[in-house]
């Protein structure tokens, strides 16, 4: 199937517009800036990429996506709403109380969320695990895993990193959301693990480095299917809090709460487009 | 019914916890396509050598990484697999605690987390090694069934009903080699219902793991000197057998006897049930002080802390004076 950009990148606005929308109706802080930079990954990954039918989203031969980065989730409900595995109505559910759409992942397969997140540094492992588990059942589905630049300061990243190379799971791919922030700021004056490519590199991983936010460069990153024995990881370079100026690069929007002038700043942006 | 005869008890007392446990996988790989085994670079000290052999794709190392090995655990799980995972008991309870937190306890993945070598069974490696935590911080996890087999034969019973249930479990090892036997014929193991070793009117000594030898012990002693006690294995931590707990209570003191810490343990959970009761009398918890003591052999160790057959026995009699129980 030919790339169609103009649709993905129309998915990807739309995302952005829903995100703005949930941010303010859930009248609380949400994760903006991580939920943003993902976009176009999540928009690459479950309308152009993963083996996902939203119709049937517990097919087993389906391709398994984790959140690792649980706190992502702005731009994970929105790729599933928006390709179909539940309502786009749902999503006003955000952060209410009793909702199944809680600001970490649940896991919930009738809605397409693969596993329950948040705590960060242990989505890697999991998808280790489905990933190894394909390889015994011989099955054919792959698996993906997003990670966040900051959440590779957990010590258990790297203990799934090995394994996956030691395992030489090829099924396997993780993408870093190198935002190059963290809650505390800049990722370089915290824990700086730049050039990130090479530690996975010497760990026996294929790595590539994309501009997180080009459809073009992500898709041929996400779409290799190059089985020689290695998992591959891709560095998605993004801005946190993509798409609205206030936000770009701005650790206040973290974890903040969209008052009614600022989202419609945010909207007027996002429409000015 | 897994063929439990004197003739195996005897094999399994001389082999020790963790090679039993390994026979046992080894017996349940044979009938069960979907059961894998994990461990952080513990394959031979949990007894596998011959699983690994015989189901190398079964059998699945890690490498000294206890996070990731429930990690990976649960993605298999998720997949369909019944995983068994080993480590020792504090690593695997504690440095994974987290993971199972949020995989066995949140997504309820179908994990077997095996603590080996808990209570004082590490001996001479040292506190380090020792399991005195565990049953504490997994007894706390919701969805966590915490199992805590007396011998050989129960150590079979638990890893083939832990097998059964669709859901998380912690089983907790305790004991080395020549561990004493409890059952030396086939038996109704069930997983919530604890066991009556040993039937006495006066009081009801609550235990379980390599404690209820030690326990059996005590009683014999005490019933010479006119105290007759009941002796009740309690191979469940959770769910406790509650019903158990409110007969034990209704007729007379109780004793709970663990080695694991005074802490959050066996004890913490009969007293957590019992403090719902009426009129039930003062509980003696008789277990592992809350600090880390000196290092030793295991003879050593149960005879500092108090909890062999004899100083059980002595404790029980003190109490039974002091508090005029009966």
């Amino acid at each position: 199937m030919p790339l169609d950009e103009g649709r993905i990148r129309d998915m990807a606005a739309r995302m952005r517009r829903r995100i703005i929308d949930m941010a303010r109706e859930c009248g609380g802080n949400a994760h903006l800036g991580a939920g943003l930079s993902i976009v176009e990954i999540m928009a690459v990954l479950y309308s152009a990429v993963m083996n996902f039918d939203p119709a049937c989203p517990k097919n087993p031969e389906r391709d398994r996506f984790i959140l690792s980065k649980g706190h992502g989730v702005l731009g994970y409900y929105t790729a599933l709403a928006l390709t179909g595995v539940f309502p786009v109505e749902t999503l006003k559910t955000f952060q209410q109380n009793g909702t199944d759409l809680v600001a970490h992942p649940v896991m919930n397969p009738r809605m397409g969320i693969e596993s329950s997140n948040g705590s960060l540094g242990q989505g890697l492992s999991f998808a280790v695990g489905i990933a190894l588990s394909a390889k015994l059942h011989k099955k054919e589905f792959r698996t993906y895993a997003l990670l966040g630049n900051g959440e590779c300061n957990e010590g258990s990243v790297w203990e799934a990193v090995m394994a996956a190379s030691q395992f030489e799971l090829d099924n396997l791919t993780a993408v870093v959301d190198c935002n190059d922030m963290q809650s505390d700021g800049e990722s370089v004056e915290i824990m700086n693990l730049s050039p990130i490519e090479d530690k996975f590199a010497a760990f026996g991983w294929k790595t590539v480095a994309v501009d997180g936010h080009n459809i073009r460069e992500l898709y041929g990153a996400l779409a290799s299917r190059d089985f020689d024995g290695r998992p591959t990881a891709v560095m998605a370079h993004t801005v946190k809090g993509k798409g609205i100026s206030f936000m770009e690069r701005g650790k206040d929007w973290h974890h903040n709460r969209l008052t009614q002038s600022l989202y419609e700043q945010a909207v007027a942006e996002l429409e000015a487009i | 019914m897994i063929g439990i005869t004197s003739a195996k008890s005897k094999i399994w007392s001389k082999m020790g916890a963790r090679a039993v446990f390994g026979m046992a996988m080894l017996e349940l790989a044979g009938q069960r396509d979907d059961v894998v085994v994990l461990s952080a670079d513990l394959v031979t000290s949990s007894g596998l050598d011959r699983f690994k052999k015989t189901y190398p794709d079964r059998c699945i190392n890690v490498g000294i990484a206890e996070q990731n090995l429930i990690g990976i655990a649960s993605g298999l799980a998720h997949e369909g697999a019944t995983v068994f995972a080993t480590s020792f008991a504090p690593f695997i309870s504690m440095r994974a605690g987290e993971q199972i937190r949020m995989n066995m306890g949140y997504m309820e993945m179908n994990v077997k987390a095996v603590g080996i070598g808990s209570g004082l069974a590490m001996a001479h490696l040292g506190n380090s090694h020792y399991g005195l935590e565990d049953i504490s911080v997994m007894r706390s996890i919701p969805n966590i069934t915490v199992l805590c087999p007396a011998d050989g034969a129960e150590i079979f019973q638990a890893v083939f009903a832990a097998a059964e249930i669709k859901g998380p479990v912690y089983i907790r090892l305790t004991g080395g080699v020549n561990n004493p036997i409890i059952y030396d014929g086939d038996y109704e193991f069930e997983i919530g219902k604890s066991i009556r070793l040993r039937d006495g009117g006066d009081l009801t000594i609550i235990t379980n793991g390599a404690m209820a030898h030690q326990s059996l012990a005590a009683a014999d002693i005490l019933q010479k000197e006119g105290i007759s006690a009941s002796v009740i294995n309690m191979h469940t931590v959770k769910p406790l057998d509650c019903e158990a707990v409110k007969v034990a209570a209704i007729n007379g003191p109780i004793v709970t006897v663990e080695e694991h810490s005074v802490i959050g343990g066996l004890g913490s959970a009969v007293a957590e049930y019992k403090s719902t009761l009426k009129n039930a009398l003062p509980q003696l918890f008789i277990g592992l002080p809350d600090k880390y003591g000196k290092s030793g052999d295991y003879e050593y160790l149960i005879d500092t802390h108090g909890l062999t057959g004899e100083k059980i026995a002595a404790k029980i009699k003190e109490f039974c004076r002091n508090d005029g129980a009966i």
